[in-house]
């Protein structure tokens, strides 16, 4: 019971210190939202990018985003895009990036973690989980292709 | 009643869920190739299967009912469904290199050129983080280097503020002769370790 409580401190803690900038939005047209938590915001060139983090797009929207590992992901109009996990050690390189696409279109360049470690950045999909290798790849989760005829 | 009701309603959508005719998003995944030509490697697990994917263009999708296609697309059919992304992502990180004359913080002519270049590069990012870390050879002591490469790595951050990049977005550093690019014993002149690396994200 008590380690349970140290424990849960320490996540705590660790949750905190968690909440820097680990990237940065570098490009942002059209509707772009980003929620944080119970809050969100048009999202603005220069705007700080943390762990938790959801981008959504509205019709005309479409963002890049750039991270501390120099990964490149963008997503184009009518996307939600969540940042799950992540982490870079700018000395060892080591880290983990975790998102889900839950709809709409993303492309993105791998960066520095998964020259490292192969498949240290994982992309969620509804049915999927793809692993990055590297370098270049783009992903599309269609909605609507379920509703067709 | 309306608990009935909600039971009821819960127990025909656990039977459409759990039907043949469960339908879920497509999906598309694509490996592209980089400018330089690098083919990279995706590993796509649906469905507890593993499928790697390491052709240019090479493509899975996933269909609505479930069913996992593979397929080699085209150019132009990526670009047709996914030019709204590709268009938003930001510049690729670059490293660029220029070098000064021996014992200054003066760039040499070749340099002076090539910076416009270097501008121009620079100029394309909307709002660019740019760290530029100057070095030096191996004459002198490490004081004096020091303050050397700190001076060119200074120097040259003002020339880009002069060109019109905002200085905020510019970090300098100098790491004296402890990063040769040439490595050489000590107190060697040589052009090609009198530099500075400017890295821009």
């Amino acid at each position: 019971m008590k380690k349970n409580l140290v424990l849960a401190a320490a996540l705590a803690m660790a949750g905190t210190a968690m909440a820097a900038d680990i990237g940065q939005v570098k490009v942002s047209k059209g509707d772009v939202q980003i929620q944080r938590g119970a809050t969100k915001q048009a999202a603005k060139v220069g705007m700080g990018i943390q762990a938790s983090d959801v981008l959504l797009t509205g019709s005309d929207g479409s963002a890049g985003l750039t991270f501390t590992d120099n990964s490149l992901v963008s997503v184009g109009p009518n996307s939600v895009f969540a940042i799950d996990r992540y982490s870079f050690d700018t000395t060892t390189h080591a880290g983990e990036f975790e998102g889900s696409l839950r709809k709409g279109k993303l492309a993105a360049v791998s960066g520095k973690m998964v020259k490292q470690s192969p498949e240290a950045m994982k992309i969620r999909t509804p049915s999927a989980v793809m692993g990055v290798r590297g370098t270049e790849f783009v992903v599309q989760v269609d909605e609507q292709a379920a509703q067709r005829p | 009643m309306k608990h009935l009701a909600v039971l009821a309603l819960a127990a025909l959508l656990a039977a459409c869920a759990s039907g043949p005719r469960k339908q879920v998003p497509a999906e598309l995944f694509v490996v592209v190739p980089a400018k330089d030509g690098h083919i990279g490697t995706i590993v796509v697990e649906t469905a507890g299967q593993k499928r790697v994917i390491n052709t240019a263009f090479g493509a899975e999708r996933i269909q609505p009912d479930g069913g996992v296609v593979q397929s080699t697309m085209t150019r132009d059919q990526v670009h047709a469904i996914f030019a709204d992304a590709v268009d938003a992502l930001p510049g690729r990180p670059a490293s660029f290199t220029l070098y000064f004359l021996e014992g200054k913080d003066e760039l040499t002519a070749d340099s002076r050129v090539e910076l416009e270049k270097v501008f121009a590069e620079l100029k394309k990012r909307p709002l660019p983080d740019i760290m530029v870390i100057g070095h030096t050879d191996t004459v002198g002591g490490l004081d004096y280097n020091d303050k050397l490469s700190k001076a060119r790595a200074d120097r040259l951050r003002d020339m880009l503020v002069e060109l019109g990049i905002p200085g905020q977005r510019i970090q300098a550093a100098g790491r004296g002769k402890r990063e040769l690019l040439v490595p050489t014993e000590d107190n060697v002149s040589e052009a090609r370790n009198r530099r500075v690396e400017i890295n821009v994200r």
